[in-house]
C-alpha cells in the first residue's frame, strides 16, 4: 500500500527527472483516448440513430408525427401501428415460415458449402484452379444477370428431357419452394460462393501433419473430415451459419422470385405499404390514399417487427458474428 | 521402387477422386444454375424473345438490343456512367473508412466489444430489403429537410463548406468530398464486412515487429506506413473487389431497378439481358483493371 502512495506522490518528481517527457506522454495518452471516445461515440450514434428513429416513429399516432413539438418521444404512445402491421403482414404465419425456411436453407447451404470448401482446401485434383476460378465467377456474377433465364428454366423445368418423355410436357416449378432448395443443395443459393471461399480459407490453414497422422492411424477420407476437421471448424461454421440465416431472412430477391407463394416476412414487409392502401380502401369503401406519415409509422412498426428476431439473435450470437470471424484469422 | 511409385500414384488418384466427389455438388450446380442460364441470357441478348402462354420463342436479332440500349434508350448511358462514378467514389470512401475504423478498433480500450458489435450491426440490419425500405422513408427525409432549413444559419459543416467553396480552387473536387461526407451513413453501413476483414489482418501482425520498430526509434506514424500498411496490403485487394461487387449488386442501384422494370414490367427479355450484360462486363473490366494495378503494389510477407 505504502509503495503505491510513494509512487503517486512522485509523479512530478519523476516528470522532472525525465525532463518533462512523462507529463507529455500522459497528456498524449489521455488526449488520444478522449479523441477516440468522441469519434467512436459519434460513429456509433450515426449507425444506431436510424433504428432509434424507427422505434420512436413506430409508437407515434399520426398526429404526433406532424406535430412539430414532438421530436423523438411520442406524446400519445400507441401500439396500434404494431397491431395493424401484424395484421397486414399476417405476422404469426409469416414469422413461422421465415423462421423455418431460413433455418432449413441455412443448414443445407452451410452443409454443402462446407463439403465443397473442404474439397477445395485439402485435395489435389486436376483442373482444381479452373474450378476455383468458377467459384470466383459465382461470387462475381450478380444474381440479377441470370435471373431471367433461371425464371424460364424453372418455368419449363426438365431433367434431360425425362419428364417430356413420360408426360409429354415440362414441369412448371414456378411458385414452388423446390427450385430454391435444389439451388441451395447445389451451392448456388444466396452468396454461397462467399461461404465456400471462407470455409476453404479456414481449412487451408490446418497443418497437413494432422491429416497425415489421422491417415496413418487408419482414418479414411470421410472419417478424417468428420472426426478431425469438422470439430476444429466450429467457429467458421458458426459464422457461416449465422450469415446464411440472416441474409436469407432479409433477402428479397430470391424470396420473391422462388418463394413468392409462401408468405415470408421479407416479402410481406416489401408489400406492406401497398397492403395498407388496399386495406384502407376496403375499410372506407372508396379509393383513398394513405397519408405519408401514417404509412411510414406502420412501415416502421413492420420493420421493427421484422428486425426484432434478428436483433435478439445478434445479441446472443454477437461473439459468433464478430469474434470468431476476426480471431480465426482468415488469411485472404 | 517401382511398386512404391505406383502405389503413390494410386493414392494420389484416390485423393483426386475424393476431391472431385467433395466438390461435385458445386460442379453440378455450376453447370445447371450458372453456365446454362448465363449462356441463355447471353443468347437472349442477341435475340427477339416472344413469350407465349406455354412457351417462348427466340429469333435471332443481331445486335439490335445493344444498339437500342446505347443509341435509342435515353437514360442508359447516363445511368451507367453515373453508377460507375458513384461506385469509384463510394469504394474509395469505404476503403478509407473501414481501414481507419479497423485501426481504431484494434486498439485496446474499454467497451471495445460493444463498439465492435455496433459497427457490425449494419451487416445484419441493412442487408436485403431493409436497405430499399430505408430509401423511400420520405417522412424522415422531410423531417431532416425541415430541421436543416431551420438550422441552416448555425450549421457548422455548412459554414465550412461555404469557406472551402469560395476559396475557388478545385470546387468540383470539394463537392465530391462533401458528397461523401454527407453520405457518411451510407459509407458506414456498407463497410461492416470490410472492417472485419481488416481487423482479422491486423490481428495477424505480430506485436514483436512494432516493439522492434519502437526500440529503433520509429514513431507510430512511421510504423503505420512501414509496417501496418505493407503487412495488410493484400487485404486491400480483397476489400476493393468485395466493395465493388457489393455496391454493384445493391438493391437501391438505379440501373438494376431499371433492368428489372424492363424485364418484369415490359417483358422485354432481350433488352434487359443486353443491358445487364453491358453492365456486368463494364464492372468486370473495371475490377480486372483496378485489381491488376493494386496487385502490383501488394507486398507478400511470406
Amino acid at each position: 500500500m505504502s509503495k503505491v502512495k510513494v509512487k503517486k506522490d512522485n509523479f512530478w518528481v519523476r516528470n522532472r527527472k525525465s525532463n518533462g517527457y512523462l507529463l507529455k506522454k500522459t497528456i498524449m495518452k489521455y488526449g488520444i483516448s478522449i479523441c477516440r471516445f468522441i469519434l467512436l461515440f459519434g460513429m456509433c450514434f450515426l449507425i444506431l440513430q436510424p433504428i432509434f428513429n424507427k422505434i420512436s416513429i413506430s409508437f407515434m399516432p399520426e398526429g404526433d408525427i406532424y406535430n412539430p413539438t414532438v421530436i423523438s418521444i411520442p406524446a400519445h404512445p400507441t401500439s396500434s401501428n404494431y397491431e395493424l402491421a401484424a395484421k397486414l403482414m399476417n405476422y404469426q404465419k409469416s414469422l413461422f415460415n421465415s423462421f423455418f425456411m431460413s433455418l432449413a436453407i441455412a443448414v443445407i447451404q452451410v452443409t454443402m458449402t462446407t463439403i465443397v470448401g473442404y474439397g477445395f482446401a485439402r485435395f489435389d485434383f486436376p483442373f482444381k484452379k479452373f474450378w476455383f476460378a468458377c467459384v470466383m465467377l459465382v461470387i462475381l456474377v450478380p444474381p440479377q444477370t441470370v435471373s431471367v433465364s433461371l425464371h424460364l428454366h424453372f418455368r419449363f423445368f426438365d431433367i434431360l428431357g425425362l419428364s417430356k418423355l413420360i408426360t409429354g410436357d415440362t414441369i412448371n416449378l414456378k411458385g414452388s419452394v423446390l427450385p430454391y432448395f435444389m439451388m441451395s443443395f447445389l451451392c448456388m443459393g444466396l452468396k454461397n460462393g462467399l461461404y465456400i471461399y471462407m470455409v476453404r480459407q479456414f481449412f487451408r490453414n490446418i497443418p497437413k501433419e494432422l491429416e497425415e497422422a489421422a491417415y496413418v492411424d487408419g482414418c479414411g477420407t470421410m472419417k478424417t473430415f468428420l472426426r478431425i476437421m469438422l470439430p476444429d471448424a466450429k467457429p467458421i461454421l458458426t459464422s457461416c451459419f449465422l450469415f446464411a440465416y440472416v441474409w436469407q431472412w432479409t433477402d428479397g430477391f430470391y424470396s420473391s422470385m422462388f418463394l413468392g407463394t409462401t408468405p415470408l416476412l421479407s416479402t410481406t414487409l416489401n408489400g406492406l405499404v401497398e397492403g395498407l392502401g388496399a386495406y384502407m380502401t376496403r375499410l372506407v369503401g372508396s379509393k383513398t390514399s394513405v397519408s405519408v406519415a401514417y404509412s411510414n409509422a406502420v412501415l416502421s412498426a413492420g420493420t421493427m417487427m421484422f428486425l426484432l428476431p434478428l436483433i435478439i439473435l445478434y445479441l446472443f450470437a454477437q461473439k459468433g458474428f464478430v469474434e470468431s470471424l476476426s480471431s480465426s484469422g482468415i488469411k485472404m | 521402387m517401382k511398386k512404391q511409385k505406383s502405389k503413390l500414384a494410386g493414392l494420389q488418384k484416390r485423393k483426386a477422386i475424393a476431391g472431385y466427389l467433395f466438390i461435385s455438388p458445386f460442379i453440378l450446380g455450376f453447370l445447371m444454375f450458372m453456365i446454362k442460364p448465363l449462356i441463355q441470357s447471353l443468347s437472349m441478348a442477341f435475340c427477339q424473345v416472344d413469350l407465349g402462354p406455354a412457351s417462348f420463342v427466340q429469333t435471332y436479332a443481331g445486335i439490335k438490343w445493344f444498339n437500342h440500349a446505347f443509341t435509342i434508350d435515353a437514360d442508359f448511358v447516363r445511368q451507367l456512367t453515373e453508377v460507375m462514378t458513384k461506385m469509384v467514389i463510394n469504394t474509395f470512401a469505404v476503403m478509407v473508412f473501414s481501414f481507419f475504423v479497423a485501426l481504431i478498433l484494434n486498439q485496446k480500450f474499454h467497451g471495445r466489444a460493444l463498439v465492435r458489435a455496433i459497427f457490425f450491426l449494419p451487416v445484419i440490419l441493412s442487408s436485403g430489403i431493409v436497405l430499399g425500405l430505408e430509401d423511400n422513408n420520405s417522412v424522415a427525409a422531410q423531417l431532416a429537410d425541415t430541421i436543416e432549413q431551420a438550422a441552416s444559419g448555425i450549421s457548422v459543416t455548412g459554414a465550412i463548406e461555404e469557406i472551402f467553396k469560395t476559396a475557388g480552387v478545385g470546387t468540383r473536387a470539394f463537392e465530391k468530398v462533401f458528397e461523401v461526407i454527407d453520405g457518411i451513413y451510407d459509407v458506414a453501413i456498407a463497410s461492416g464486412i470490410q472492417i472485419i476483414i481488416f481487423l482479422s489482418g491486423l490481428q495477424t501482425i505480430s506485436s514483436s515487429m512494432y516493439e522492434a520498430a519502437d526500440i529503433e526509434g520509429c514513431t507510430a506514424w512511421e510504423a503505420l506506413w512501414k509496417i501496418t500498411f505493407p503487412m495488410i496490403s493484400s487485404l486491400f485487394l480483397v476489400n476493393w473487389i468485395y466493395t465493388i461487387i457489393d455496391f454493384s449488386m445493391r438493391s437501391d442501384n438505379e440501373l438494376i431497378s431499371k433492368i428489372q422494370v424492363i424485364m418484369a414490367g415490359q417483358l422485354n427479355y432481350g433488352l434487359a439481358s443486353a443491358m445487364s450484360w453491358v453492365y456486368f462486363l463494364v464492372v468486370m473490366a473495371f475490377i480486372a483493371i483496378t485489381s491488376f494495378l493494386i496487385s502490383k503494389g501488394v507486398y507478400y510477407y511470406e
